[in-house]
């Protein structure tokens, strides 16, 4: 396993060094205006409302999501319950000809949770070479980028951004990202460098190796846990009448290994690999979207097994337009159907001491209805159909859950 | 007319969900299929403190809350999943010596090895030497019963000469007590020694011991009572005690009622023929000498348990099963043979705690009902013997009854 994620390491890493080289030898900028609309999920970030006022150099923007939940099994809290999942706020400005500033300040569950995700500042030097620096998105996946929650007719986020990536996973450094546009197709890529985990990922109280755990270190926005940066890049590319599809990878060591220049562990590695598409057909009549990712954790041999080496996620999701027309004195509203399927191994393996698969899985199915009135908001109802292995692969415990909820831009 | 359709289905889809939320919710399992339930009939305040010692039965520690260094799990619940039977996985290991002269090894981290150990931290390793056996964790539940049969009762049921020479000599497991656990009232001593009921070689007295001891030596966890980590003695350095213990007494007594406060294991299909029929034959062919169905329970403020009958299939004695089971391990006053007799409840839901496969007898090493009878040499072969003698049937009819309990 070792060998071979070293040598994928290496490859993606010379790949995403290579990558702008070889496109920056390709551009035509005189097809940027043809095809400037088109956007890809890295894009997330530009590709939001914002209100501005004349004369005003900042534009603000946000939006919220609430839902009501009614839930049994596993870790649903019991009967009907009404949760404010977040409420975001954006702030940007074009400080200069081609230097901008971005950002995303987040409150989740109240005020319970407050978090800068998102604070950069970008400085175009071309299309292709753009430097941004500051509280960065991590570019893993699509969903860490492109998670706002009106875009999604979904009220849960998927399990491999949750479980498996750590949306919102966000963290200070800096980099170089870029785009290449050619009639209908666009090319992107991103690269960064910035601090990273912590070793929470196998200490911690959620039993499991978790990447989720291993991103808290509240004094990450200041120094790096150990010393040793994070590296996380994304291609990514666009066919306007096909869809898009990316890869990324993000991987460096996340232990603290040396303690006042005196080593006291090796250096574990963590990587990361993900594949994110989207589709959109018949008319944009039927949109098809999904992600999957990957996990290697180097976890010492004497820790406990219960800390998987190894996890997976995947999640697709189908959703179907059943009318767009004006309803109920809406303009263009849309009434959508969908299902999401998804699964997540946490831990990939089989127990040394009597060599039976480690269980800690989850499998869900979520039908939805979702209604659009316009384009920055959605009202949805979710049925959510769940099955959990624990840990020693027991039959599994099924768990429900409905919810209703809305989301929008404002 | 489009618009009032889509509005009515909108209405009806959210009225649906307001009052179907609970048709279209799973069904909770029924009680004789779980065992983590608390007793019915406890107070407001019991289950309260069950409910404190449930989250604390489930907590995971970490390096900041107290694991470790070295271990061997990280939450009480991964050994007792369900507080069900264990895993090979979190199976423990015991190292001392083959005579009851009292374990030689415990300056060098005896009686309990822990295997894992925090990243930079080196494991324990067996000393050379040491004898040991694999112990995987019992059945949780249903314990606060068998903490309160009295003294005299497993006295009356021991049979050391073998009185009535059914070649059945139960003994107590008389074991000196740490200074910190305090014998009941009802305590029958001998030589300063107390009759210790629980573990696989019945060495501890009672769920206070049990529960402080788990926290030190299965998960690193210091306490008032054990202040000091587990030593080991590769890693050249003494255990040093910590300034203040990393799980608080009222810790420690939540987790003590939560284990007391369990249900046991509720016997199904007890009016199925076969099952009847299994149980008339387990009866008779001897293993209800050693398994018994009915103990007694003394004084309890827990209401529930206060002075009740219940049915663990254990008598709580040691008892010699012969050279199959010799471990060459003794602890207190157990022989390298001898084990406590296993209550057999909660048997047939073994395998929804072990990953839908079953390990028995106290290390596993039994992939099935039938292996494990096997395995009865000694004070267990007479009852074996006519096991092997019974038809397809009757040996079905027994395994249904294990099944059933």
């Amino acid at each position: 396993m070792r060998t071979s994620t070293f040598i994928l390491h290496k490859s993606l890493y010379i790949f995403v060094l290579l990558f702008p080289c070889w496109v920056y030898a390709q551009a035509n900028t005189t097809l940027l205006n043809d095809t400037a609309k088109m956007k890809l999920n890295m894009d997330a970030v530009y590709n939001r409302p914002f209100l501005t006022a004349s004369k005003l150099p900042v534009a603000i923007g946000g939006y919220l999501e609430a839902n009501s939940q009614y839930g049994l099994g596993n870790n649903y809290l019991e009967g009907l319950h009404f949760q404010m999942r977040r409420m975001t706020i954006f702030l940007s400005s074009s400080v200069a000809k081609k230097i901008k500033f971005f950002s995303e300040l987040e409150f989740e569950e109240g005020t319970r949770k407050i978090n800068l995700e998102f604070c950069a500042l970008d400085f175009e030097m071309h299309p292709l070479l753009n430097l941004r620096g500051g509280i960065l998105l991590n570019p893993i996946g699509a969903f860490n980028q492109n998670h706002d929650g009106p875009r999604w007719d979904f009220i849960d986020r998927p399990l491999v951004a949750t479980g498996i990536i750590p949306t919102t996973l966000s963290n200070v450094g800096m980099g170089f990202n870029g785009k290449y546009f050619s009639r209908n197709w666009i090319l992107g890529y991103e690269m960064y460098l910035t601090n990273g985990f912590d070793h929470k990922i196998i200490d911690n109280e959620e039993g499991r190796t978790s990447l989720n755990a291993g991103k808290q270190d509240l004094n990450k926005f200041t120094r790096s846990s150990n010393g040793m940066p994070l590296f996380s890049g994304k291609i990514a590319i666009r066919n306007r009448n096909i869809g898009e599809l990316g890869i990324s990878y993000m991987g460096g060591v996340y232990n603290n290994w040396r303690n006042n220049r005196i080593v006291i562990d090796k250096q574990r590695q963590l990587h990361v690999f993900a594949i994110d598409f989207a589709s959109s057909l018949f008319k944009n009549k039927l949109n098809i979207q999904g992600e999957m990712a990957q996990i290697w954790v180097d976890v010492p041999d004497n820790f406990s097994e219960q800390y998987g080496n190894k996890q997976m996620g995947v999640y697709m999701d189908v959703i179907y337009t059943l009318l767009q027309q004006q309803i109920l004195g809406w303009d263009k509203a849309k009434l959508n159907l969908g299902l999401r399927a998804e699964y997540i191994d946490y831990n990939i393996g089989k127990f040394k001491e009597n060599n039976t698969k480690i269980g800690d899985d989850l499998l869900a199915f979520v039908p939805c209805i979702a209604f659009r009135p316009n384009g920055t908001s959605v009202v949805r109802l979710n049925y959510r159909i769940e099955q959990a292995h624990d840990l020693l692969n027991n039959p599994p415990t099924p768990a429900r859950s409905i919810q209703f909820g809305f989301s929008s831009y404002f | 007319m489009k618009h009032k359709i889509l509005f009515v289905l909108a209405l009806s889809v959210l009225v649906s969900y307001f009052i179907a939320c609970e048709k279209l919710m799973p069904k909770n399992p029924a009680a004789d299929q779980v065992m983590d339930i608390p007793l019915n009939g406890l107070t407001p305040a019991q289950y309260q403190l069950f409910i404190e010692g449930d989250h604390e039965f489930e907590q995971t520690y970490t390096s900041e809350t107290g694991l470790g260094p070295i271990f061997v799990s990280t939450s009480c619940i991964s050994c007792h999943s369900g507080d069900n039977k264990g895993h090979p996985f979190s199976a423990l290991t015991r190292f001392g010596q083959a005579d009851t002269n009292g374990n030689q090894f415990l300056d060098m981290g005896a009686p309990q090895l822990q295997n894992r150990a925090l990243p930079g931290y080196t494991p324990e390793l067996i000393p050379n030497g040491a004898t040991f056996s694999k112990f995987i964790a019992p059945i949780t539940a249903g314990v606060g019963f068998l903490e309160l049969v009295s003294d005299a009762d497993i006295l009356a049921l021991a049979d050391p000469n073998d009185a009535n020479s059914d070649g059945i000599s139960g003994v107590p497991n008389w074991n000196t007590l740490p200074n910190w656990v305090k014998p009941a009232s009802h305590a029958i001593s001998k030589n300063g020694k107390y009759i210790c009921r629980f573990g696989r070689k019945a060495s501890t007295y009672n769920l206070h011991q049990q529960t402080v001891s788990a926290f030190n030596n299965d998960m690193g966890v210091t306490s008032f009572f054990l202040p000091n980590n587990p030593t080991n003695h590769l890693a050249g350095t003494n255990p040093i005690p910590d300034g203040d213990p990393e799980v608080d007494n009222k810790t420690i007594n939540a987790t003590i009622i939560y284990l007391q406060a369990l249900q046991a294991p509720i016997q199904r299909n007890q009016q199925d023929e076969q099952v009847k029929k299994g149980k008339d034959l387990f009866v008779s062919i001897g293993c209800e000498s050693c398994h018994k169905q009915t103990l007694k329970t003394g004084p309890s403020a827990i209401a529930p348990l206060n002075q009740v009958e219940f049915h663990p299939y254990t008598d709580l004695l040691l008892h010699d099963m012969g050279p199959e089971l010799n471990d060459n391990y003794t602890e207190g006053s157990a022989l390298v043979s001898e084990w406590r007799t296993t209550p057999l409840w909660g048997l047939g839901l073994a395998a929804n705690a072990q990953g839908q496969k079953v390990y028995l007898l106290h290390d596993g090493r039994a992939r099935s009902i039938e292996e494990a009878i096997e395995y009865h040499g000694g004070e267990g072969s007479n009852s074996r013997s006519k096991f092997q003698q019974l038809s397809q049937l009757e040996k079905l009819a027994i395994i249904q009854f294990l099944n059933s309990l």
